[in-house]
């Protein structure tokens, strides 16, 4: 009997064992530590895959995103890489090149109704795709405009560059504000090529030649880049918008408070605008002669190509892409649904949703910043060209060099070709 | 027994080795190996993130940052008469540096140069042309700060610390108040002077608005080409001038009160007793404070991070924030690398001659 007893026992734990060897670990790496609303959703979502099949487990490794880049870059040549990836989108294409991350082999039908912003394309493959997209418009209040006899403008009818000019002389003309407009300017870093590149492509110029991604020379410093520069210093010159030296505090308060009459701003600040006025509306970028344009993609996830379970990794990256999870994220953090269902069923986007205006804007508007993986260098060079014209630069040598910066970068690296 | 294995241990070479080892191996890996990785990467073409090998790329990083040329702009002659061109306000006209460096098949080591700085000679224009202008203006301001920081905050340390090197009460709460700066995070430091120098409703404009009764125009201190450096070199000064007035503190200190008393019995005034007495004291204290502030100086980094990114148009760059760009910004270590090793060269060039004009002359 006691025999039996230990024969039972054993043969019950070899088979938790199993069980428990049969669920393969799976880490994956998340830049929101310290965001409780977000570690929920994730861990919700890991949570329901993990009960949903039983190969494998995934983990969730959380890290704070000023720290999240550096992690990965040291994990990486540590030869230490998760297997799912947190991934900022104009930053894959850096990592896919360093051979950081594999293209995924999730069906694309999961994502086939997304906006085009989520999804992370390099050299044709899909590497990354984002559960939300973000994206940029004028914040503005209505009785301002009508007061002023400007018109309001629509997706469908934006303002060209001349009325938005004409628009900022009568607003700094009432006197009413210390500045018409707020770009942002204390924001340094990624806000400049992700907020105000747009302003250069609806120009006609751009950051460097898409065509092969081989130089900057005529894009950024060409006549339509020149001309771009000289309205970007007349802002500046003419204290139409405040500039460098712009305090982080007026910049997310400034609009609440009436110092601005229009906000260069993102969705995830649309919320605090909607609170402090009660007839807030957002309206398109303006329109330079090449259509309006706006920045687009947020961060994604992507497989590590050093993965020993990619498979894995690619189902839960599938599994995380359902409307339910999408709206969560919405709904949890202001961030817009990429997809028709699920931001219909989200709060702020939603048909007659106070943050219906940003869905149409990020399909209509959105462009992707440059897809090559010397994108995080001209973007520095793009931030320090754009400061330096707000403060006085001339233009034309300043984009000339840095044009020849980016260019320059490229050659040093084969052009980005492995 | 016991006493001879002790002796063993202290005879034992390889022991000394065991002991010295855990130090030696962490000023190794964590200071000499980086510095000789440093000196490699400034002559190869080492990126942060590459699936590319490493190369070696001889000087041409150093060609990259140092370049330098002369340009001569001749203005536009009448092509009949040699006369030159001019236009209704009588200037005359010049080509434009960008039409002679780029795109120029006949002055190649021109192309992608940048002018840094130019003057009149006679008709023409000279201009001096730079491949990294940002550099070159970096390598100027890190200079000025060095010249200007150097002596105001040695001689007002000292000042600071003749002050409070007397035996009054209550004198170490104001040791304790010139030494706080230096105690709290450089910057926690700069975020607080970012708000003290603030354009619209900072603390420094209300003071002098105040003190003006309102005459005092607001002024963007950090936001103003002419203003930035000077407000950070002042803020500088302030913040670490503690630091130094104890050092100075230490070596007023050791002069013996003996000599002073007989001074007093001579008869010396209060300026000849410092001359002779208490500055012949202090001398290696002042080749102390002079050598660390000097290094101190040439390394500054935090300050430009936290308050001007260097600019308004480059008007704070420095040695140290440019390689950090480089390096790490824009992800280019072999230039960061080859900026390091200049900096290294300049401040050790520097630290010779003065160890040189300071030497203990033999009579």
């Amino acid at each position: 009997m006691k025999k039996l007893i230990f024969g039972g026992a054993m043969l019950a734990s070899l088979l938790a064992s199993t069980a428990a060897f049969a669920a393969t670990d799976l880490t994956m790496w998340y830049h929101g530590a310290g965001n409780d609303v977000e570690k929920k959703i994730v861990n919700t979502i890991i949570d329901d895959f993990n009960k949903s099949q039983a190969d494998f487990a995934v983990k969730l490794e959380q890290f704070p995103q000023a720290a999240y880049n550096d992690s990965v870059t040291a994990a990486a040549v540590a030869g230490k890489l998760p297997d799912i990836l947190d991934v900022d989108g104009p930053v894959m294409p850096g990592w896919a090149w360093a051979g950081y991350m594999a293209p995924l082999t999730v069906d694309p039908a999961a994502y086939a109704k997304f906006l085009p912003g989520p999804i992370g394309t390099y050299n044709g493959k899909v590497y990354s795709v984002g559960l939300w997209d973000a994206a940029v418009a004028m914040v503005a209040r209505k009785s301002v405009l009508d007061a002023n006899g400007i018109r309001i403008p629509t997706i469908e009818k934006p303002w060209t560059g001349e009325e938005f000019d004409a628009a900022l002389a009568k607003l700094q003309a009432s006197g009413k504000f210390e500045y018409p407009l707020d770009l942002g300017m204390a924001w340094k870093g990624e806000w400049y090529p992700y907020a105000f590149s747009p302003f250069l492509q609806s120009f006609g110029g751009d950051i460097v030649n898409r065509d092969g991604y081989k130089t900057a020379d005529g894009s950024l410093n060409g006549p339509a880049a020149v001309k771009f520069g000289a309205w970007w210093q007349h802002l500046f010159k003419d204290k139409l918008a405040p500039g460098t030296s712009q305090s982080p505090a007026d910049r997310d308060n400034g609009f609440a408070a009436g110092k601005y009459a229009i906000s260069w701003n993102g969705n995830w600040a649309a919320l605090g605008a909607l609170k402090a006025h009660d007839d807030v509306i957002f309206l398109p970028a303006p329109d330079f002669g090449k259509g309006p344009k706006i920045g687009a993609a947020s961060w994604q996830f992507g497989v590590s190509a050093t993965g020993k379970h990619q498979d894995g990794a690619n189902k839960f990256i599938q599994f995380a892409l359902q409307d339910k999870y999408l709206t969560a994220f919405s709904d949890g953090i202001g961030l817009i649904a990429p997809t028709p269902e699920s931001a219909a069923a989200s709060i702020n986007y939603k048909k007659g949703g106070p943050m219906e205006a940003y869905f149409g804007l990020s399909k209509a508007q959105a462009l992707l910043r440059p897809v090559y993986p010397g994108y995080s260098v001209a973007a520095k060079v793009f931030e320090k060209a754009l400061a330096d014209i707000s403060n006085g630069s001339e233009v034309q040598p300043t984009l000339d060099a840095a044009a020849d910066e980016i260019t320059k970068d490229i050659a040093k690296n084969k052009n980005y070709t492995k | 027994m016991q006493i001879s294995g002790s002796k063993k241990l202290q005879n034992s070479e390889s022991t000394g080795w065991l002991m010295a080892f855990p130090a030696t191996a962490i000023i190794g890996l964590f200071i000499i190996v980086p510095f000789l990785l440093g000196f490699y990467f400034a002559f190869t073409n080492q990126r942060f993130i590459s699936p590319n090998p490493t190369e070696y790329v001889g000087t041409s990083n150093f060609h990259q940052l140092l370049d330098l040329g002369v340009l001569t702009l001749e203005p536009e002659r009448d092509a009949a008469t040699q006369e030159i061109k001019k236009d209704a306000s009588g200037a005359a006209a010049y080509p434009t540096v960008r039409s002679l460096t780029r795109n120029n098949s006949e002055m190649p080591y021109y192309d992608g140069m940048r002018e840094w700085f130019s003057w009149h000679s006679g008709d023409n224009i000279k201009v001096v042309v730079a491949r990294d202008v940002v550099f070159m203006k970096a390598i100027v301001n890190t200079f000025l700060f060095v010249l200007i920081t150097a002596p105001l905050q040695g001689g007002l340390a000292l000042l600071l610390a003749m002050m409070i090197n007397q035996k009054l009460p209550g004198i170490n709460i104001f040791r304790t108040i010139y030494f706080m700066p230096v105690v709290v995070s450089i910057v926690v430091v700069s975020l607080l002077w970012r708000f003290i120098y603030s354009g619209d409703n900072g603390l420094l404009n209300a003071i002098l608005g105040f003190f003006t009764f309102g005459t005092f125009k607001p002024v963007d201190w950090l936001g103003n080409s002419a203003t930035a450096l000077p407000s950070i070199i002042a803020m500088s000064i302030w913040q670490a001038v503690g630091f130094h007035m104890v050092i100075w503190l230490s070596g007023l200190q050791t002069i013996p009160v003996s000599l002073y008393e007989a001074a007093d019995i001579e008869g010396a005034t209060g300026w000849q007793k410092f001359r002779f007495v208490t500055w012949p004291g202090l001398r290696n204290t002042a080749i102390l404070v002079l050598v660390v502030i000097t290094m101190q100086a040439f390394t500054l980094f935090s300050q430009i991070a936290v308050m001007t990114q260097g600019g308004p148009v480059d008007a704070t760059q420095t040695i140290v924030f440019q390689a950090v760009q480089h390096g790490y910004a824009k992800q280019d270590i072999a230039t960061g690398s080859a900026i390091s090793v200049i900096l290294f060269i300049i401040v050790i060039t520097i630290s010779l001659i003065q160890r040189y004009l300071t030497r203990e002359k033999l009579t």
